[in-house]
């Protein structure tokens, strides 16, 4: 038999292989108009039941792609004009400002949701609104530290603490905002400093999530670190006498760090009023309370009332400086742990 | 058949013709991995130049140190494990060996990230291991720190060393009666003939093991970054994510494939330019009985290896999932279960498909070009999931934004089951390739020529002669495919079609904010699933 013959047969059989599949699924993209496409990094059983609500009150399904902020990010921009994305839904400013600025989302103009976010918590271009807010702050433990010891951020820097503080990774976004809020507030030199203290007094090596040191600190290997509130709250939802407590971190300075979650209508949007409308009714009272409750954080409104185990740790006065800060800075912070030796 | 190659002289393949046709062919399979790893190597040094500086300057000489030294501990680590769990298997028989054979298997099912995770919260200060023994001892009682390099080196040693096992247990199976034999000819004892004899001879085997361990170490992010130890990948993360620099990431990505080729290259050097010849129809293996304390020391080995890798963490596992049981919506792990089957099932059916025709077009062209075409198949397994999906995802998603503005279609290849097969494709080609390819070396040159004689040459030769001499391999590969594909992570997030979510997706959900307890149902039925394969490989072999 001849030899081209054959191989051109095998290389038939490999295309079909390889092709196969993308006639059984590729041409039939679907693309139902009335769906909307939410690209989301936030946790499924949290939207999931916000969404359902909606189609119940207004019909319109919603269907998501969950995935890492920074994917997400890299699929608008693979995508361009022609992506299915229609509204974009994350955590925490430093991304939703990373999003506005590459020009994936695009200007709102809306009277509900400038009546119902704060101005400190909404891009000032309108691009993105904050939905819920978590504070990031401090957490000792009851049985060996005294609120009176306890003051600010920096202060953890200090000689008192050797060998007593945990700290969550400094890949963490969350960490990434709150030093990036500290160089708007005292410029590099000083917050290279604090980290360095930190470094300093840390009494294991970073962990990989909040939930772990809240571990560490209740087995007594280190006495506070640093956490988002809702860690804290699950942490008490399931140990009501959990030995630990959250303290209101520089209630005599600019105020405890608060970061969001939010979204924005991405810019290439087909259906950005329909984007709109959804991202309004996330704003609205409802959907607010029931986004802040099931995962215990703060809504951004801030007229209305979070879970009863949030209002009994009491009010704090949060800093006030539009959260988008965080997001420019949030480059030098992460160049700025790694010289500090913060892993 | 690399090695075959070597000594193949130009006239050797009789009515073999090479010809265009095959190199093509090899470079089509390459294509899957090529595209990304070129699209990599395009970025090295095109980042921002403040982004560049900070990486070359604070982060590069750091994670290089720490992402070789992890390599070298794991290879050994696995390696080690693997090798001797196959010696005791393949060449003794002892109570107990036959549930061992395919036991030890078993731990390649628990993905890397959920050992981490069990292994952390077992064993660190605050994990119930400690604080009994604080309880017991005192406040000072405690064992070394598990979130340490020492740490990270035994959980993935845990995890990966059955893939050295597997391929090495294949090679002791059909050699090492003889070795001992020659060994005993010799004078030697069985320890020296294991290490003078059989070790030598099963060398390129184990390496090729070896190496699939390093690069799944190189690859790996899950694992790594649940010990907060910074390697490659957490920088490449790091820089996409954290400094939002796409390119900064690939430029360190594009040094990562200089270092597994270096890698590759090393393990083609340690194979020097040998051929193993194996006997046609080795006899039947009779293995050497254990008594006494020898029978007991195997089998109490084994048992400790097998307890350690799989029965502590799952029962772990199980224990948190019993109490999430009425918290999670079963509906949506059992449809997430049969995802991940299926697209288990296709993925290494598509691949081994695919390992095959390139292992036999490699075979069929010689030279430079198909060599390189095949090294570029084989090298994805190394790049990190995310960054494999983009370079599969950004060129997919432009012909589509094309084909929507130009001729107003409306496409998105990007998600659909023919990319994300793809990228699979282009990551674990090799893992299917490193067993295929094993068993090709055992097709000699006699046998294609005899068939060539016969008048059965080229495609149809191929189907007669070496499709069932490689049925073994095959199925070593579909196995070791269907449970990559099954663990992975990155790529399926990122290119999974709507209602795709497998039970990786489902751990992904929960991890990512801390919830272990969570976790770990979609975790036990991942490993549940896992067994899938490996108990079908274990009956095809018992036949």
């Amino acid at each position: 038999m001849n030899a081209h013959l054959l191989t051109a047969r095998a290389a038939l059989l490999a295309a079909a292989t390889v092709l196969g599949p993308l006639v059984m699924t590729g041409c039939s993209a679907p693309e139902d108009e009335s769906v909307l496409t939410v690209y989301s990094s936030r946790q499924p059983h949290l939207i999931e039941p916000l969404f359902d609500k909606y189609r119940a009150e207004t019909g319109v399904q919603v269907r998501y792609v969950n995935d890492e902020a920074g994917a997400l990010l890299h699929r608008l921009e693979a995508e361009g004009e022609s992506t299915a994305g229609d509204l974009f839904l994350t955590v925490d400013a430093g991304n939703l400002w990373q999003a506005a600025e590459s020009g994936y989302l695009q200007p709102v103009e809306s009277d509900v949701l400038e009546r119902n976010i704060p101005d400190h918590l909404q891009d000032p271009d309108n691009r993105w609104f904050g939905l819920s807010v978590r504070a990031r702050t401090i957490v000792y433990s009851t049985e060996r530290v005294s609120p009176d010891d306890l003051s600010t951020y920096e202060a953890l820097a200090g000689e008192a603490w050797r060998n007593r503080l945990c700290l969550r990774t400094s890949k963490k976004v969350y960490n990434q905002s709150l030093v990036a809020m500290m160089i708007h507030q005292h410029g590099e030199p000083a917050t290279e400093e604090v980290v360095r203290g930190w470094v300093r007094n840390l009494a294991a090596p970073p962990f990989a999530n909040d939930v772990a040191v809240m571990d560490a600190i209740k087995a007594g290997q280190c006495d506070v670190g640093i956490v988002n509130s809702y860690y804290f709250g699950r942490m008490q939802k399931d140990d009501p006498d959990v030995p630990l407590a959250l303290f209101w971190a520089n209630q005599d300075s600019e105020g405890v760090h608060v970061n969001v979650s939010g979204g924005g209508v991405i810019a290439a949007s087909d259906n950005p009023a329909a984007a709109k409308a959804l991202l309004e009714w996330l704003s609205g009272d409802e959907a607010q309370s029931l986004f802040a409750s099931l995962d215990l954080e703060y809504p951004a409104n801030p007229e209305l009332m979070a879970h009863p185990i949030v209002e009994a740790w009491g009010d704090f006065k949060p800093n006030p400086i539009n959260v988008s800060k965080a997001g420019a800075l949030q480059t030098e912070a992460v160049k700025l742990m790694e010289r500090a030796g913060y892993r | 058949m690399r090695l075959a190659l070597a000594r193949r002289g130009p006239r050797a393949g009789r009515g073999l013709k090479p010809s265009a046709g095959w190199l093509g062919l090899g470079w089509l399979l390459a294509l899957p991995a090529g595209l990304p790893i070129v699209i990599v190597l395009l970025h090295f040094g095109g980042a921002e130049p403040g982004v560049l500086a900070h990486l070359n300057g604070q982060v590069l000489p750091r994670v290089l140190g720490n992402t070789l030294w992890l390599v070298a501990g794991v290879a050994i680590g696995a390696g080690l494990l693997g090798t001797a769990a196959a010696w005791l298997v393949a060449v003794y028989d002892f109570p107990g060996r036959g549930l061992f054979a395919w036991a030890l298997l078993l731990p390649m099912a628990v993905p890397g990230y959920v050992m981490a995770f069990v292994a952390i919260g077992l064993l660190d200060y605050a994990g119930p291991v400690q604080s009994a023994l604080r309880a017991w001892l005192g406040p000072q009682a405690g064992l070394p720190p598990i979130r340490s390099y020492g740490g990270v080196v035994l959980v993935m040693s845990l995890v990966l060393y059955p893939y050295v096992y597997l391929i090495a247990r294949n090679a002791f199976a059909t050699q090492g009666r003889r070795a001992l034999e020659v060994g005993a000819s010799l004078g030697l004892g069985a320890f020296a003939s294991f290490r003078k004899v059989a070790l030598p001879l099963a060398r390129p085997w184990i390496a090729g093991g070896v190496l699939l361990v390093a690069m799944e170490t190189l690859a790996d992010f899950g694992t790594v970054s649940a010990f907060n130890y910074d390697t490659f990948t957490t920088a490449i993360y790091q820089s996409w994510f954290g400094l939002f620099s796409l390119g900064g990431a690939m430029h360190l990505a594009a040094m990562l494939v200089a270092i597994v080729a270096l890698l590759v290259l090393a393990e083609q050097a340690l194979r020097g330019r040998a051929r193993y010849n194996v006997g046609r129809s080795p006899q039947p293996l009779k293995r050497l009985r254990l008594r006494g304390g020898a029978a007991l020391c195997a089998c109490a080995a084994l048992s400790l290896l097998l307890i350690v890798a799989f029965v502590l963490p799952v029962a772990q596992l199980a224990f948190w999932a019993v109490g999430e049981l009425g918290e999670l919506s079963m509906p949506r792990l059992t449809e997430a279960a049969g995802n991940t089957v299926m697209l288990a099932a296709a993925a290494a059916l598509l691949i081994v498909v695919l390992a095959g025709l390139l292992g036999f077009a490699r075979r069929m062209q010689g030279g430079f070009a198909m060599r390189l075409s095949t090294r570029l198949a084989t090298l994805g397994y190394a790049l990190p999931g995310p960054v494999l999906a983009v370079g599969i995802f950004t060129p997919l998603a432009g012909l589509s934004a094309w084909a929507g503005a130009g001729l107003n279609w409306s496409l998105s290849l990007q998600t659909t089951l023919f990319a994300l097969l793809l990228a699979y494709a282009g990551r674990f080609l090799t893992v299917a390739h490193a067993p295929v390819e094993a068993n090709l070396q055992r097709i000699t040159r006699a046998m294609e020529e005899a068939s060539t004689s016969l008048g059965i040459g080229g495609w149809r030769m191929f189907g007669r002669v070496h499709l069932p001499l490689l049925r073994g391999g095959l199925a070593a590969g579909a196995t070791l495919v269907f449970v990559d594909v099954m663990k992975e992570m990155p790529i399926t997030l990122m290119m999974r079609p709507y209602g795709w979510d497998t039970l990786a997706v489902r751990i992904y959900e929960f991890t990512a904010e801390g919830r272990w307890e969570q976790a770990a149902l979609p975790a036990v039925l991942l490993v549940i699933t896992g067994f899938l394969p490996v108990a079908l490989l274990t009956l095809r072999g018992e036949k």
